[in-house]
């Protein structure tokens, strides 16, 4: 009996549940908002969402979407809800324009604000802020003050590297730079030379590799700029703060010395976009002086307005020299870089 | 109904065969030659780790609180459930802060040698294979022990009392009564535990621990290739569920319904040393699994509250969190007791067939949760698309995305993802209950629909319970498909913690994974309280058979 009666609750639990569920959530294009699907972390976006509405009253929703933002996209079709697409980097935004799902725009706001080398040159995907691969020592055991992504492979570090997964998109990136620079043959030598230096197992985030200097588990390693004033900043809680710390940071350069691996996040806007106007309002309001000092402060990271403010936390790192290699010929190497990463079996 | 469920179940491998039959096989050879031997190695390493750790930890544990008398027995026979609360990443995460050089244990140790360097002291690295297996063996057990334990409690306590008279020590009942008696339990626990640890992308990568699925990840992510995931998620899928049709077929044909219906005898009281070891075996895993991760995430948590306060959207995650799991759970429970029912030998002509459902319905699980998410995107996005032409064309009015667009796609994957395990549940309490009792009560005139009302589902709570409960708290920790299919602007605790661990900063999800958390306790609560006092099934033995004639 008693089971009869969780079973009436049960069912009366899915009538009143059901369409409440279904109700949470309409979709659809109203008089004022824009849609946004997005693959950067909400809370690195949200102040710059909340600082265009209170400028144009339009209601930014965002959903937070890592894997399978484009089949997601590519699944909804022309009933898809989303206007705008936020990547957090190149390869994720060229594969977007390559399987047809944004629309090119054609807006003299972002053509000026943002470098010809920093967008789609079809005028699909704009880049909105710049990070630097930067490598990261120990303040105590290491006195270099220059380093280029080669020396990484360097015997005189062995035992003493550490980084995140080398399938990690942001170290993919750097290996299919070295790539388009030292052809797949030189990659997968300096690849393995620095595998073999390695201090630990590849894994976890840029900022374990921080905390992994501080507690002598490695005594240098690749991490990206804007972690930095993360930690340092206190922001991550006192931990965080030691672990910025203890290391020093080297915008480095490849051996012809022309400048530091950059990858950008950026954002297009969808095909079937029912909010087209507003999410090309967003996106230039995305590239103005308000939005990029937003990706300074709170981010960490470099804008691409040219002139735009960088936080001193991030300028005391040194001046950011970035290498000119086409985001468009890196991307190319990815798939390469990445079975070459399962060659060299760099994460096993 | 069963045709239907099966149907809907092999939508989500349509849409996989879709990806993948788009693809090219370009990318086996280098599998095959740098990928796969060393992926399959740590995979099969890992799984038979985590597979010892749960069925020792998990049958051994059940054993104890069902059959001895201890100190603190009552309250551990509950506690035990705890670490199924506790996400495998938010462990992985907590146990790497925990244990890390400079995290606190280590640096106790450091103190209390008078070491001043990190390096001077050896401590085992987390982020390794055995680290993993710990980790996940710490969280799964639960899997072995809840529906082992309600299998000794339904279990006839006359073969155990028989079995001593005959002169067979404590030991020897465990290992040749108690433990074959439970393999039909032990078996659906260890594998839903192994497929969890199969499926596991967040502690695995977490801890540097390649496996196929991280591999599958990788093909996806980093090589812009679905075709090539979807395609080895297909290869994937075969071979899990070849593993369990062997397992099946190795059981099948052996009934282990326990006849007699003689009433529960005491638990066997342990005193000294004995009694010691009992407590301590069960109260380890509690601390390793629960007691530590817990303690972490509230350290974490106050610090973040006493800093900022509580996140002001916490209600809501908690409630999106608790609609969908709840209508989730109540799904799959119905389906999966109909479909059971439907497959049990006495079903009648036309049982064949149906005896396979279940075995369909249980694929969700051996997919991983964000292969099954991309795979069901295709058929519930064309399903949507389909009804939106419909409807313009006849009405010319829009309906949008009706299933992607509300929850309801979210709680189709809940259902597929986890079907498997009230089906395993109930199964193996079905196999527990005499076929004699349903001709007798068929001999009385009732129909098969007031039998299973009447007499299986009184029989069967403890099972139904059981399932209930790890679908629940499964559905609260489920990432990826909730990640993937949740409406626009919608966010659960899991997607929360999420996005927080996404920026690396773990320390910000705390307070929402202690939600997850506590709100699982509530559940698991229930669960144990039902298994106190009645000690058995028994209780219901004898009642539903008196109450089936035609009333």
């Amino acid at each position: 009996m008693r089971f009869i009666r969780d079973w009436r609750h049960a069912v009366s639990v899915l009538l009143v549940g059901l369409p409440l569920a279904a109700g949470l959530t309409p979709t659809g294009a109203a008089a004022a908002e824009v849609n946004v699907y997005t693959t950067r972390e909400p809370g690195l976006i949200k102040p710059l969402f909340e600082a265009f509405t209170k400028q144009t009253g339009i209601e930014v929703r965002a959903t937070f979407v890592q894997q399978g933002l484009a089949e997601r996209v590519a699944a909804e079709g022309r009933n898809s809800p989303a206007d705008l697409l936020t990547e957090a980097d190149y390869g994720s935004l060229i594969n977007l324009a390559e399987r047809g799902l944004i629309q090119k725009i054609d807006s003299p706001i972002l053509n000026t604000a943002v470098p010809a080398a920093l967008r789609d040159p079809d005028g699909g995907w704009y880049a909105l802020s710049m990070r630097a691969r930067a490598i990261w020592v120990s303040k105590d055991r290491v006195s270099d003050q220059t380093l280029t992504y080669e020396g990484l492979a360097d015997p005189r570090w062995k035992g003493r590297v550490c980084t995140r997964a080398g399938q990690h998109p942001y170290n993919i990136g750097l290996i299919s730079r070295m790539m388009v620079k030292t052809g797949a043959e030189a990659t997968g030598k300096w690849l393995a030379g620095v595998r073999a230096n390695l201090g630990r197992k590849p894994g976890g985030g840029d900022r374990d590799v921080a905390r992994d200097i501080l507690a002598g588990i490695c005594d240098i390693g690749i991490g990206n700029s804007y972690y930095v004033g993360l930690m340092r900043s206190g922001k991550g809680g006192k931990n965080q703060e030691s672990w910025g710390n203890a290391i020093r940071v080297i915008l480095p350069t490849f051996a012809d010395d022309k400048g530091s691996h950059v990858d950008v996040s950026g954002a297009a806007v969808a095909r079937f976009a029912p909010n087209k106007d507003n999410a090309v309002k967003l996106l230039e309001f995305m590239v103005g002086d308000e939005a990029q000092k937003i990706y300074a402060e709170i981010d960490y990271e470099y804008p691409v307005k040219e002139g735009a403010k960088i936080d001193p936390l991030i300028a005391a790192l040194g001046k950011l020299k970035i290498d000119p290699e086409p985001l468009t010929a890196v991307a190319a190497r990815r798939k390469e870089a990445s079975q070459l990463v399962d060659k060299i079996g760099y994460d096993n | 109904m069963s045709a239907a469920v099966a149907v809907l179940v092999l939508a989500p491998v349509g849409g996989l065969v879709f990806f993948a039959a788009m693809g090219s096989g370009d990318l086996w050879p280098h599998l095959f030659a740098n990928v796969l031997p060393t992926a399959l190695r740590t995979t099969l390493v890992l799984l038979l780790g985590v597979g010892v750790v749960v069925a020792v930890v998990g049958v051994g544990a059940a054993w104890l609180v069902a059959m001895c008398r201890f100190p603190g027995r009552r309250w551990l026979e509950w506690a035990l459930l705890l670490p199924l609360s506790i996400p495998t990443y938010i462990g992985a995460y907590a146990y790497l802060d925990v244990l890390h050089p400079v995290g606190p244990v280590q640096t106790g140790l450091r103190a209390l040698f008078g070491l001043t360097d990190p390096r001077a002291l050896w401590f085992p690295e987390i982020r390794s294979l055995p680290g993993a297996i710990l980790v996940l063996g710490a969280v799964l057990y639960p899997y072995v022990y809840l529906p082992t334990r309600a299998l000794f409690l339904m279990e006839s306590a006359s073969l155990f009392d028989a079995a001593r008279s005959l002169g067979a020590g404590r030991w020897r009942t465990f290992l040749r009564v108690a433990l074959p008696l439970s393999r039909p339990a032990v078996a659906a626990g260890v594998s839903l535990a192994l497929l969890e640890t199969l499926n596991d992308i967040g502690a695995s990568s977490f801890l540097g621990v390649n496996t196929l699925t991280v591999s599958i990840y990788t093909t996806w992510t980093a090589r812009s290739s679905i075709e090539g995931a979807a395609q080895i998620a297909l290869v994937m899928l075969v071979v899990a569920s070849a593993l369990i049709l062997l397992e099946r077929r190795a059981r099948h044909g052996k009934r282990f319904a326990a006849g007699g219906d003689a009433p529960p005898s005491a638990r066997v009281p342990l005193s000294g040393a004995a009694a010691a070891a009992a407590a301590a075996f069960c109260a380890l895993p509690v601390f390793v699994g629960f007691a530590l991760p817990a303690s972490y995430l509230l350290v974490q948590a106050w610090r973040r509250v006493s800093a900022f306060g509580l996140p002001v959207e916490l209600g809501r995650w908690i409630a999106n969190t608790v609609l969908l799991a709840s209508i989730a759970t109540g799904i799959a429970v119905a389906i999966a007791l109909v479909l059971v029912y439907a497959a049990r030998p006495l079903a009648g002509s036309g049982g064949g067939w149906r005896a396979a459902v279940p075995r369909i319905a249980s694929l969700g699980y051996a997919m991983p949760g964000t292969v099954l998410a991309v795979g069901l995107l295709v058929p519930v996005a064309a399903l949507d698309n389909l009804v939106d032409d419909a409807m313009r064309s006849l009405f010319g009015l829009s309906t949008g995305l009706l299933l992607s667009g509300s929850g309801a796609a979210v709680i189709f994957a809940y259902v597929l993802r986890f079907l498997a395990i009230p089906i395993g549940t109930i199964e193996s309490g079905f196999a527990k209950i005499d076929p004699a009792i349903e001709l007798s009560g068929r001999s009385l005139g009732a129909g098969a629909g007031r039998i299973l009302l009447r007499i299986h589902a009184p029989l069967l709570r403890p099972a139904i319970l059981a399932g209930a409960l790890l679908v629940f708290v499964d559905c609260m920790k489920e990432l990826p498909a909730t990640l993937l299919l949740r409406p626009f602007d919608f966010e659960t605790l899991a997607t929360h913690i999420f996005a927080e661990a996404a920026r690396g900063t773990y320390e910000d999800g705390a307070i929402a994974a202690l939600a997850i958390v506590a709100v699982s306790l509530l559940p698991v609560a229930v669960v144990g309280l039902s298994g106190r006092g009645e000690r058995s099934g028994q209780a219901f033995r004898a009642r539903p058979a008196v109450a089936v004639g035609p009333a």
